[in-house]
Order: C-alpha cells, then sequence, then structure tokens
C-alpha cells in the first residue's frame, strides 16, 4: 500500500512497485528512481548540485563529502579486488568534486559463514590502496548478519577532503566552446568483471582499470588548468557521465567516435558480448571539462603521467539542443549516444 | 582490429555510396528483415548516406520483437514455478507479456538466469538434477540448429529436467506475407546474412522470382549493407529480380547441411503467431512428436496460458514496414524503452528501439 504522504509530481508515473535491477543500473530507471525518491525527501542545496561529491562549507572551509557502497561480484577480479574499488571508488568522487582526497569510513556487512581468509585480503588490500592514496581510514563498523541474508560482503566507504580557494568544479560551469577530454581506454573494468562471472575465459585477459585518479586531477589544478566539471565514468559509462552532464548543464555535446579510446581487447569482448563499450564501466578513468584554450595544456600535463598516457580530447560542447548527447560516427553520420534505460542486456541474435 | 574496422571505414565507404548515387534515377524502396542489419543501419546512419530516393523499410527481423504476446505469457507462468530455473537470453527478460515481464518475475523471486547459449542451460539441468530446468528458444533459423542441438544432447544423455519454450520462426513466410500484402511498398529485400549462412540462398529464388523482387543476401557491417544495396538498386534500374549474395565470406548457396539436418532431425515446419502481425501459416518451428517430452509448453500444461495483443502498440504496422516508428502516435510518449507497448521498443534490435535511442533528438 503506497505511502499516502508521498507526492509524486513527475509525469512519468513509476512503473514499478518493487526495485528492479535496473534501479541500480546507473541509467534512466536510476535516475527516475533518485529525482522521483530521495532527491524530493532529502531535497537541499548541495544534494540538488548532483555531483559525485558533496560541497559543503563548513567553519570557513570548502569539505567535499561523498559515499559510495561496493556489492560487486566476483570480488577478486583481473587487475583488482573490491578492497580496493572501495577506497579508489571514494577518493576518485572526492576528486571529482574537485577535493584532495584525506579521510575515509569504511563499514562492512558481512554474512555469518564469510571466509575469514577472504577477508583479511580485502582488508589488507584496503590498506594498501589508501596508502597508495595518501589518505588514511579513520573509523569504521562491522556488521554480521544470518547466513542467507547478506551475500558474504558489503562494503561502504565515506570519504571526506578540502577543496581549495579557487577550485570551483561543478555540472552548471559547463558551457558551450568547453572541450570534453577522457583519461584513457574505456570499457576495461566492466569487461574484466564479466570475463570472470559466468565462466567467460577471453584467449587474452582484459584487466580492470581499477585506480586512483586525485593524481590527474591534482596535476591539472598544479598547471593551472580552468578544470570546468570531473567525473568518473562508474557504472553505465562514459555515456552516462555525457548524459548526466549535458542534462544538469542545459547544454549539448557531440562527441567523435573515432577518437574515443577503445582497447582492441575490450572492443572485441564487447562485440561477441554484445555490449557498447561506451556504456561500459571504468573505474580508474576521469572525464574532464575545460575551456577550449586549455585543452592542449590539460592535454599534456595528464599525458606526462602513468595513469593519464591515454589521455584523450573525444569532444565538445554546443548550446543545444539541451541534454542531448550526439556522437559523429566513423562513416561520417550522426546519432544519439543516448542514456540506457537500465542494465545492458546481452543480445540474442 | 580485423574484420571490424575496415567494415566500418567511412573512407573505405565513400566509393560505394557515390556509386549508389550514380545509379539511381527514380525511387525505390528496400526492406531488411533482420534485427541486427536494422540495428546496424541506424546506428550508423546508413540511410543518411543514401540518396532521398531509396527509402530503406525495416521488416520484422527481430525474433524478440516477434513472439507473440501468448507465449511470453507462458514463459512467465512457467518461471514463476516454484523449482523452476528458467534460461533465456537477455534480450527475452525484458519483452513485456500481457501485462508483466521476466525480469518483474525475477525480481519476485523467480530463478531466471541469462545464458549465451543454449548449452549453457543444459550445463545448469545437469548441475541441478532434482530442479526442472528450462530453455526460451527463440530465434529465427540462425539459433535453431543450436536449440536442436541441446535437444538432442539432452535426449542422447537422458535428461529428465530440462525441456525447451520453443517460439522459432522462419523469414521466408514472413516475407511472403509482406509482399502479398496489397500495401506492401517493398520493391527489393536485403535477406538475412546469417540466416542464410545457416539455410543457403536457393529458397529465396521462388520468392524473388513470383513477387518479382530483387534479393540480396547481406552481412552486417556499414560497408556490407552499402555493398547490398548497391546491388539491389542495381538490379532494381536494370529491371532484374535475382537473388545474389554479397555476404560471400560466409553464406554459400546451399548453406550449412549438417546444421539443416539436424533442425530437421529436431524440428518440423508448424504455424506460429507472429506478434502484432497474427498466424502465418508454415512460418515456425515446433518439437518433432517424438521429442515432445522436451516441449516446455506441454510438460508445464501451459498449452491455454496467454493474453491478447495490445490494441494501443502498433508493432504490426512497424514490423511490416507500413509505418515508421516516429510515426506512431505512443512512440516516446507512452511509448518508450522503460515502459514500452510493443517488443520493438523493447528489443534492442527492434526498430523502435532504435529510432528512439539513436534519433529521437533529431526527428
Amino acid at each position: 500500500m503506497p505511502d499516502p504522504s508521498f507526492d509524486l509530481s513527475c509525469p512519468l508515473p513509476l512503473r514499478h512497485d518493487t526495485i528492479q535491477m535496473a534501479h541500480g543500473g546507473g541509467g534512466r530507471i536510476m535516475r527516475e528512481l533518485l529525482e522521483q525518491l530521495m532527491l524530493p525527501a532529502f531535497g537541499n542545496a548541495a544534494l540538488d548540485a548532483r555531483h559525485d561529491a558533496a560541497v559543503l562549507t563548513l567553519g570557513g572551509a570548502r569539505v567535499a563529502f561523498t559515499t559510495d557502497t561496493f556489492v560487486v561480484q566476483p570480488r577478486f577480479f583481473p587487475g583488482g579486488d573490491i578492497g580496493e574499488l572501495a577506497v579508489y571508488g571514494t577518493v576518485n568522487d572526492l576528486a571529482m568534486g574537485g577535493a584532495t582526497p584525506q579521510f575515509l569510513s569504511c563499514a562492512f556487512i558481512l554474512e555469518e559463514g564469510y571466509s575469514l581468509d577472504e577477508l583479511r585480503r580485502i582488508v589488507a588490500s584496503m590498506r594498501a590502496a589508501a596508502d597508495r592514496c595518501g589518505v588514511a581510514i579513520v573509523t569504521g563498523d562491522t556488521k554480521v548478519v544470518d547466513k542467507g541474508h547478506g551475500d558474504g560482503l558489503f562494503i561502504n566507504t565515506a570519504g571526506i577532503g578540502l577543496v581549495s580557494d579557487g577550485v570551483d568544479v561543478a555540472p552548471r560551469r559547463v558551457v558551450p566552446g568547453d572541450v570534453v577530454i577522457v583519461s584513457g581506454d574505456l570499457g576495461r573494468h566492466g569487461v574484466a568483471v564479466m570475463s570472470v562471472r559466468d565462466g567467460l575465459a577471453f584467449e587474452s585477459p582484459v584487466q580492470s582499470d581499477c585506480a586512483p585518479v586525485h593524481g590527474l586531477v591534482a596535476a591539472l589544478f598544479a598547471g593551472g588548468v580552468d578544470v570546468h566539471c570531473l567525473r568518473d565514468p562508474t557504472r553505465g559509462g562514459l555515456a552516462s557521465v555525457l548524459n548526466e552532464i549535458a542534462a544538469d548543464a542545459k547544454v549539448a555535446i557531440e562527441a567523435v567516435e573515432r577518437d574515443i579510446p577503445v582497447d582492441e581487447g575490450v572492443a572485441a569482448a564487447c562485440e561477441i558480448l554484445g555490449l557498447d563499450p561506451f556504456y561500459v564501466a571504468c573505474e580508474g578513468r576521469m572525464v574532464a571539462f575545460v575551456p577550449a584554450d586549455h585543452a592542449e595544456k590539460a592535454l599534456a600535463l595528464l599525458r606526462a603521467l602513468p595513469e593519464g598516457q591515454g589521455a584523450a580530447i573525444i569532444g565538445q560542447v554546443k548550446p543545444g539542443p539541451a541534454g542531448a548527447v550526439m556522437l559523429r560516427t566513423r562513416m561520417g553520420t550522426q546519432r544519439l549516444l543516448d542514456l540506457l534505460s537500465g542494465e545492458q542486456l546481452p543480445r540474442i541474435c | 582490429m580485423k574484420f571490424l574496422d575496415e567494415y566500418r571505414d567511412g573512407e573505405a565507404a565513400r566509393p560505394f555510396v557515390e556509386a549508389i548515387h550514380r545509379v539511381v534515377t527514380r525511387p525505390w524502396s528496400l526492406m531488411e528483415v533482420c534485427g541486427g542489419q536494422t540495428h546496424s543501419i541506424v546506428r550508423f546512419g546508413i540511410d543518411e548516406l543514401l540518396p532521398k530516393d531509396i527509402t530503406l523499410i525495416h521488416g520484422p527481423g527481430c525474433p524478440v520483437c516477434v513472439t507473440p504476446v501468448e507465449l511470453i505469457d507462458k514463459a512467465l507462468a512457467i518461471a514463476a514455478k516454484p523449482g523452476v530455473i528458467f534460461c533465456s537470453f537477455g534480450d527475452m527478460l525484458r519483452v513485456p507479456g500481457s501485462e508483466r515481464d521476466l525480469l518483474h518475475v525475477k525480481s519476485e523471486g523467480a530463478d531466471v538466469r541469462i545464458v549465451y547459449s543454449p548449452l549453457d542451460a543444459l550445463t545448469v539441468a545437469e548441475e541441478n538434477p532434482e530442479r526442472e530446468v528450462v530453455f526460451f528458444a527463440v530465434g529465427f533459423e540462425t539459433t535453431a540448429p543450436s536449440n536442436a542441438m541441446v535437444v538432442s544432447q539432452a535426449h542422447k544423455r537422458g535428461l529428465k529436467n530440462f525441456s525447451i519454450l520453443v517460439s522459432h520462426v522462419l523469414v521466408p513466410p514472413a516475407m511472403e506475407a509482406i509482399m502479398s500484402s496489397p500495401r506492401s511498398k517493398v520493391n527489393g529485400f536485403l535477406a538475412a546474412g546469417h540466416v542464410c549462412a545457416v539455410m543457403g540462398t536457393e529458397e529465396y529464388i521462388p520468392l524473388a522470382a513470383k513477387y518479382k523482387v530483387p534479393i540480396v543476401v547481406t552481412a552486417f557491417e556499414p560497408l556490407d549493407l552499402l555493398q547490398g544495396i548497391l546491388m539491389c538498386v542495381t538490379q532494381l534500374e536494370e529491371g532484374r529480380y535475382e537473388v545474389e549474395n554479397q555476404y560471400e565470406r560466409l553464406v554459400r548457396a546451399e548453406g550449412n547441411r549438417p546444421a539443416q539436418a539436424m533442425i530437421r532431425e529436431i524440428f518440423q515446419v508448424v504455424r506460429r503467431t507472429w506478434r502484432d502481425i497474427g498466424p502465418i501459416a508454415n512460418s515456425g518451428l515446433g518439437l518433432r512428436p517424438e521429442y515432445a517430452e522436451f516441449d516446455a509448453e506441454k510438460r508445464f500444461g501451459v498449452e491455454n496460458v496467454g493474453g491478447p495483443e495490445s490494441t494501443e502498440c502498433q508493432s504490426g504496422l512497424v514490423l511490416q514496414g507500413l509505418l515508421k516508428p516516429q510515426e506512431c502516435p505512443a512512440f516516446g510518449t507512452r511509448c518508450t524503452p522503460e515502459k514500452p507497448l510493443g517488443a520493438t521498443m523493447v528489443s534492442s534490435e527492434g526498430a523502435c528501439a532504435a529510432y528512439y535511442r539513436y534519433r529521437r533528438v533529431m526527428v
């Protein structure tokens, strides 16, 4: 029985009365859930800015604050594990808010019967990742639920960091003429995870790109680049990021297909599985929006670092139609690069 | 990357595009009957490159789209039964039945699993001997050999807990149904490359002769489509109506004989209902009586389950090429991929979904 105090004013009614997998897919259906339920319920200016991290003023300082929960299966995959992901994911979200990541919290939900040995490995992994990022895990929580009620292990991390004076990174700063840059090739993480799930074995294994990107962000600021907006293409991939920014900033984005870097192995795996690499998750990449006259400098700064070697300019921001993301294809024609509605599903034939 | 980038190279496409522009002297309408080709045309904007005189019509080439509502309802009924493991290709999970889809049933606790091959479903059956395992066998002739193989294997291994829910459809009867409609505007066909890789090209010769339509067997990549279109339009301009093969690197005139033998061994031709089009005689495959024990419809007693088609959805007209997706009053408003009225909007290879996804802002 729906709560009568709910007032859903969105023109498209929620079509489901139970949670579907699509609600967690990073696509349109998830966005609808946030816009129709969480955002109206919690409504405040920081949340409404809809950025990866909330930037708050606390006693005169600007603090970025973010949280993320990690449920990836399998927990160990080529190129990383859930522990590393739990640290890098939150570090990266802070960096996307323009902050220097400093402190993390960590909460575990463990299922009765979960392997202590695996937990040790994951905790060690988290420590190593935190050290690599120069952050400390300063507080946490541990809960255990009965066997059958928890799927092994879920990890939540939250993080805070300071945003320096003069740094203002947000979708509203994106304007027509801005250049879109990605820090490296796309789709590795999603393919790496899919390749070990369901026992799909590729002859050339694809490694996840699981990595922190705050070093890249710091390099851009130190180099004097006026960064307008940053976002990491996790769930939903590059296309989802571009669509979110285009909608939030009320601009159009035109991307050029032949300029978007995708590794051959990833492209091949995506072709076999019927996935579009532009929608596949990355966990060690970022998308940056910078003014046109800073683009070449930004590119050079990124490429000077090992984790930014594959950086490339992939498109431009245009005035309209607002919210549209267009792709100039390899054939020279144009099409939409739309938000997916839910989870990508493999082809039938 | 080999065999991918070359076929999507805009520069290499240029000579084909120019040749098409030179050859065409009057309006022609071509239909493709393959969801993969529809998707490729819209995704790569092939129609944008063609002269205005050529109209591309998207035919009923997506087997997900033409699976009737009643069959989805049967799938839902079976999947909801306790102890059943229901295996399917991913695309079928979001196709709406009378009210719901397989993802809904999954979210209510049914064991619905995505598999990449019917042999995976067989493995699930062997690993779960105390559960009933059902595979949703949907597709054109392309997937029929592997589905036949899986029944053959189940029979040889004496599996008692495995069955398939069959919804196979055949392409030539669909093309015949389209051509025999007085409203048909089709002048020539691009035939489905992978269907022909299995079945060969010979069965299209009587169709081409009877309806005086050129039929060019075509692959899926942009260059293939452009070459297939060039071959088809050239025939039309020259007044010919033959069967030609653009997909020579994979398709032989006689097709794949062992695959055809496998199909004949397990399946027989039956009457099938096509979603939003209606029943077409001899247009589908069903299990032969000697393999009836593997027929999920019989095993679970769902022969009479199934609701009527939607009255608002105009998929049928879209599938026959009589309506463009964006001309449907529900397109993009009451019918979107999130809440689709019909399968052409749900399936990633359906015409409505392709237009919504790649063209929505431009139409």
